[in-house]
């Protein structure tokens, strides 16, 4: 036990760990709270979809060779969500093909860019990297961390001034609408969000465990809370906590951040399934 | 009795084919005007547009008075997200006043109370802190019937209210619209339960396919037999 407890307190002599915990905690909060709008507006793997266009733009990010990436990926994405959202409600294309379409052409073109403009000499190796996050939490600059930061800061505060509008339009867009609400901006609002939480998630669990870090707390809450803002609170809490678990797990046991988290967040989401049981019952 | 909403040769439709044409008729405070319409009549079309939510392909819909578009509460038919939805009576019933809210992020005390006192009006004030997914069908109705009344005192469009619910739920679903329409709130409600409009509507707007067979009194409209051919096949549908 004293060796664990001198371990972590070495480990946590570094800042990249302390940057990776900063970084973690954030995007799991900021995820998590739109995580909830997301699974309910049944648009859960609109997470996914973004994700593999932030994939495709990362690789269009390397041939470039911008010193940040995020310039290149930020627009990119953010202009797909807002597409998607649209195309959902136009509906020459059903919003499900739609994303599908967007996501597998992004993942494709991505790695196929990879490899006719290698940026390095193991590319297996980055695209394992991008679409896991293997290891590149650990490898933040100061520079990542402030940007994180700042965006977490506008995602928060976005969330908290939307959050009335965000729920009733969630809830019902039809009455809203009827009642003068200007949905659509609502929605655009959201979609614009939700593409910010994904390129900043990228860097923690990478392009294909976003949708867990998306979906399974407010799922896990879903279970046990009934109104809307207990949900939205314990799911934040849920993430917060199965995210910081899971990155002192890595850093002491070496095993890869995004997936030690998404494992972390999925035994979450059981426990809850076993607590809604009981409380279910006694209901009744 | 003023008018306050009036239609006048009214046609509506889908990217350039009418749905339905050369509606006229008009809607007074206090009345409580049923429409009437098998499926395909383009009652949803007619909601819509009355709305202020699709534009219509030709003819007016003129709104009198302090009637704005927004101002009237609207009731619609459930969707399949609301069913599992994570939400409390009271979160619910307060989003009815967020139109009022413009680009205000929180709601005042006025709004609070005008929910507390919505909820009190429709005999739902102990659901207040239940789970909106986990009460029954009627209870559901008013919640949202109560929220349409915090974001309009003056009108309400209905639709389909009774829908899914079982015959004891529907009563007392007619029994509190009838309550609300007797206070001074105009109702406007779509339908196709024809014992129920007449036995509760002040006026009858019947929709046939494509065109208006009917509008008028109640009275009138059981005098005319334009219903009673609506009447008989209801009636033979639901032995049938």
């Amino acid at each position: 036990m004293a060796d664990l407890a001198a371990k972590l307190q070495l480990y946590f002599s570094y800042p990249f760990v302390w940057y990776a915990l900063i970084v973690g905690l954030l995007i799991a909060l900021c995820s998590s709270l739109l995580g909830v709008t997301l699974v309910l507006k049944r648009f859960s793997y609109i997470g996914d979809g973004l994700s593999h266009v932030a994939f495709g733009a990362m690789a269009v990010a390397g041939i470039t060779g911008l010193t940040n990436n995020n310039y290149v990926v930020i627009p990119i994405t953010v202009i797909s969500a807002i597409l998607l959202l649209r195309t959902g409600q136009n509906a020459k294309i059903n919003g499900d093909a739609a994303i599908a379409m967007i996501s597998v052409g992004a993942l494709a073109v991505g790695y196929l860019l990879m490899n006719l403009f290698p940026s390095s000499a193991n590319i297996s190796g980055d695209v394992c990297t991008t679409l896991f996050g293997s290891t590149s939490i650990l490898t933040l600059k100061r520079e990542d961390v402030i940007l994180c930061i700042v965006m977490s800061v506008i995602v928060i505060s976005a969330f908290l001034l939307f959050y009335h509008k965000i729920f009733a339009v969630t809830f019902d867009e039809s009455f809203m609408k009827a009642a003068g609400v200007k949905a659509g901006v609502y929605n655009l609002v959201i979609a614009v969000i939700t593409a910010l939480i994904i390129v900043l998630a990228m860097n923690l669990v990478g392009s294909l465990l976003i949708s867990a870090l998306i979906i399974f707390p407010a799922l896990s809450a879903m279970r046990v809370f009934k109104s809307f803002r207990s949900v939205v609170i314990c799911s934040a809490a849920v993430s917060v906590f199965c995210a910081g678990a899971g990155i002192f797990v890595s850093v002491m046991f070496g095993t890869p951040v995004g997936s030690t988290i998404v494992v972390t967040d999925i035994a979450v989401f059981f426990i809850f399934c076993i607590i809604s049981l009981f409380t279910r019952r006694k209901a009744l | 009795m003023s008018i306050q909403l009036e239609c006048k040769d009214l046609t509506l439709g889908y990217e350039g084919s009418a749905v339905a044409e050369e509606l006229n008729f008009s809607v007074s405070e206090g009345d409580y005007l049923c429409i009437l319409g098998e499926n395909g009549s383009g009652k949803s079309t007619l909601i819509k547009a009355l709305l202020g939510l699709k534009p219509q392909m030709s003819g007016e819909i003129i709104r009198h008075g302090d009637i704005k578009v927004g101002d009237i509460g609207y009731l619609p038919q459930q969707t399949a997200i609301q069913r599992d939805f994570p939400a409390s009576v009271r979160e619910i019933v307060i989003s009815g006043c967020l139109p009022k809210c413009g680009l205000r992020p929180f709601y005042t005390k006025e709004e609070k109370k005008l929910a507390g006192e919505t909820m009190a009006r429709l005999g739902i004030t102990e659901l207040a802190g239940r789970c909106y997914r986990e009460l029954s069908g009627g209870q559901q109705q008013r919640v949202l019937l109560a929220r349409a009344l915090c974001a309009a005192q003056k009108m309400l469009l209905l639709d389909e209210p009774v829908t899914g619910l079982d015959p004891k739920a529907q009563t007392d679903m007619y029994e509190l619209i009838n309550e609300l329409n007797k206070s001074g709130i105009t109702v406007i409600m779509v339908s196709h339960d024809f014992a129920a409009a007449t036995s509760y509507a002040s006026h009858i707007l019947h929709i046939g396919a494509h065109r208006q067979l009917f509008f008028g009194t109640t009275a009138d409209y059981l005098a005319s037999g334009v219903g009673k051919s609506f009447s008989e096949r209801t009636v033979s549908e639901e032995n049938g």
